[in-house]
């Protein structure tokens, strides 16, 4: 990607533009209840996802925000400013979406001038053959000088004639991108908009949006269900559940400190181990094994201990849990051990160094090592217990 | 695709695969055209003892008949008036439906009704409808001040009359096909336009609606147009092609050539003259659509 002019891609502009703040948001469809009281304040210039699994609401929440939807409760404001009631085009913001949406019928660089066209032009300006008429050749102009620098930076000039038809996945992409950021809006919202390429294109456009964010400055509100995709490019991750707001944190917080045993599940491949684990007196006790953790829990409570694939060992110890491996998972530079444990309803997945592998054979038995200082521990409804540090 | 044509079928295969179309196109179509096109060069009379070959006379007979030329003038009259007027009020009756959905099955069933109803028996209730004494509308305009027509036997308003029929009858077709168009525009278009700035009305028309309904549009004008050089049940139940010529359309003068004088030879020249006028409309269609089809 080509360095982009400050001027035209508004680098030098305040950086305060772009605050976009959800108040006590919520959404109905008829007797459905699609969203509950939504509380998110994005900062300007920051890349905030919003992440969740399919039919959680996260679409919808976005096009709340864009003026698509209106709300059922509560209040949209950007920089400060109520956007409630105002149609998107008076929001200004500017939306990818996940089909792209392109004008079939219009060139690139006519699908990327739309913007322009509909702002800068009156409507007689607009009307074929309105050439003739004063000032249309120099707004003309100055749309085409600004599809043309916005092309330079998203690598389109070559481009510009052809129809969407002619177009690849990743080229289609690129002109919506293009048409949301000629117009330089204060916040970009995107909805799934990598979904629909293949898996190695969707890896380098992660990076290509990524870099863009950089050069531009503006808020970024990235609607995904790919948890990769929200690890990797975002500052903030917030992730909906079932219409609720469950976590809003940095990808690494969020993969390190969940505040919710699904949060937890959600985040992070392989799963994370959930364990049945019982408070003891001193610390807790799992599948029989006391392990010296305070839960805060009066003695005998029952509880869920939540361990990464990652933090789990492999050992010759006998103090470690006891289990058979039932499927081993060679990613190459990975060794995943499914191992089946007596009292855990699903089978436990322990990450190995690959040379294990001449080691382990499906049919084992092998003991796992649980390091204490490791597990997460949250009580029987999944809220977070026993938090340190 | 380069698979499949690669991949070579032995001929007799191919020919006992298309045999069955092949032999119905022969005995339905082409045979029917073969029989036409030599029936034009004759003087075959129905029931005539005797058949001679007259070579163009026929058609050179054509070019000096007075009626023939009206009755071509006023099919294209027709067609001008029922194309435009029948396509644009279908289109207006879609959108206005496409935008509400209450009441959307009632419209798009009463808008249809003409459609399927026998265009002959709502002839006779035209006729009845617009009769000078007894009829509906001309106790309408008399009530509103105005001065009665006679509709269906004045010679400046007849053929405005069949075309108001003719646009009743096609408008229900027409919005059928646009509702079809519009609702396969993809509604994130109409999405991404309101957030562009064309939110609504004539903008959002013409950025979104009108584009992504060309083709539709296209397919819809040639096949109204192809319906209308075929108007004939209405003028022959109506009017009877009067008063005076007035109303005189091709296919209601092919039909009293053969049928009326019998003379055989004569309305197959002109079957021949009104199926090159269809076949014009045909090919503008079948060219202008597969070019935008390749071009996507």
């Amino acid at each position: 990607m080509q360095a982009v002019s400050p001027k035209v891609m508004g680098i030098g502009r305040p950086a305060a533009r772009g605050a976009v703040s959800l108040a006590g948001i919520a959404k109905q469809f008829g007797a459905t209840s699609v969203l509950r009281g939504i509380d998110l304040d994005i900062r300007a210039g920051e890349f905030i996802t919003i992440l969740g699994p399919s039919g959680c609401g996260k679409s919808t929440l976005l096009r709340i925000i864009a003026g698509l939807e209106p709300q059922s409760a509560g209040t949209v404001a950007i920089d400060g400013a109520s956007m409630d009631g105002l149609p998107p085009d008076r929001r200004d913001i500017a939306m990818v979406f996940q089909s792209y949406a392109l004008y079939p019928h219009l060139t690139v660089a006519e699908n990327i001038a739309v913007p322009l066209r509909m702002r800068r032009m009156t409507r007689l300006q607009r009307l074929p053959g309105a050439g003739v008429l004063p000032g249309v050749r120099r707004i003309a102009g100055s749309i085409g000088e600004a599809v043309r620098s916005v092309a330079a930076t998203l690598r389109l000039e070559s481009l510009l004639d052809r129809k969407p038809a002619q177009l690849s996945g990743g080229q289609k992409q690129r002109v919506a991108l293009a048409r949301a950021m000629v117009r330089q809006p204060k916040a970009f919202l995107m909805d799934e908009p990598l979904s629909n390429l293949d898996a190695e294109l969707r890896v380098h456009m992660r990076a290509e949006i990524a870099q863009l964010h950089r050069q531009l400055g503006a808020t970024f509100i990235y609607v995904t269900h790919d948890q990769a995709e929200a690890m990797t490019m975002s500052d903030r991750v917030a992730v909906i559940l079932e219409g609720e707001l469950r976590q809003i944190a940095s990808p690494g917080e969020l993969y390190r400190n969940p505040d919710d045993l699904r949060v937890a599940q959600f985040v992070g491949t392989p799963r994370i181990n959930v364990l049945p684990a019982v408070a003891a007196a001193t610390g807790i006790d799992v599948l029989g094994i006391p392990l010296a953790r305070q839960s805060g829990l009066s003695a005998g409570s029952e509880l869920q201990a939540a361990i990464r694939p990652e933090r789990l060992v492999v050992t010759s110890d006998k103090s470690g849990l006891s289990g058979q491996v039932v499927y081993r998972e060679n990613l190459g530079s990975d060794l995943f051990l499914h191992v089946a444990i007596e009292g855990v309803a699903t089978p436990v997945i322990v990450r190995c160094d690959s040379s294990a592998l001449d080691s382990t054979a499906v049919g084992v038995t092998v003991r796992v090592a649980v390091a204490a200082e490791h597990l997460l521990l949250f009580d029987l409804e999944g809220r977070r217990i026993g938090r340190h540090g | 695709m380069a698979d499949a044509s690669s991949r070579k079928a032995s001929l007799p295969t191919v020919l006992l695969l298309t045999a069955p179309a092949v032999l119905l196109m022969l005995v339905f179509l082409v045979g029917p055209l073969i029989c036409l096109f030599v029936l034009s060069f004759t003087d075959y009379q129905l029931g005539a003892p005797s058949i001679s070959l007259v070579g163009l006379a026929n058609y050179a007979e054509m070019t000096g008949d007075e009626t023939v030329t009206i009755s071509i003038a006023n099919t294209l009259i027709y067609v001008a008036i029922v194309v435009p007027a029948s396509v644009a009020l279908g289109l207006g009756a879609a959108l206005l439906i496409d935008a509400d959905g209450s009441l959307r099955g009632f419209y798009r069933a009463a808008y249809f009704l003409p459609v399927m109803a026998t265009l002959i028996a709502m002839a006779i209730v035209w006729g009845f409808m617009l009769d000078p004494r007894i009829g509906a509308i001309n106790f309408g305009l008399k009530a509103m001040g105005l001065q009665p027509l006679d509709f269906l036997n004045d010679r400046k308003i007849v053929l405005f009359t069949l075309c108001g029929i003719g646009i009743w009858q096609s408008v229900g077709f027409n919005m059928v096909l646009f509702m079809a168009g519009l609702t396969a525009i993809p509604p994130e278009l109409y999405e991404a336009a309101a957030v562009d700035g064309a939110r609504r009305g004539g903008a959002r028309f013409r950025l979104v609606t009108w584009p992504m309904l060309a083709p539709v549009t296209l397919f819809t004008v040639v096949i109204t147009a192809i319906r209308a050089f075929q108007v004939f049940d209405t003028v022959a139940v109506l009017t009877g092609g009067g008063p005076n010529k007035a109303s005189e359309v091709l296919l209601h003068t092919i039909y009293s050539e053969a049928f009326g004088y019998f003379r055989v030879g004569y309305a197959a020249a002109l079957v021949v003259v009104f199926l090159g006028f269809i076949l014009v409309l045909s090919a503008i269609r079948v060219f202008v659509l597969d070019r935008r089809r390749q071009a996507q």
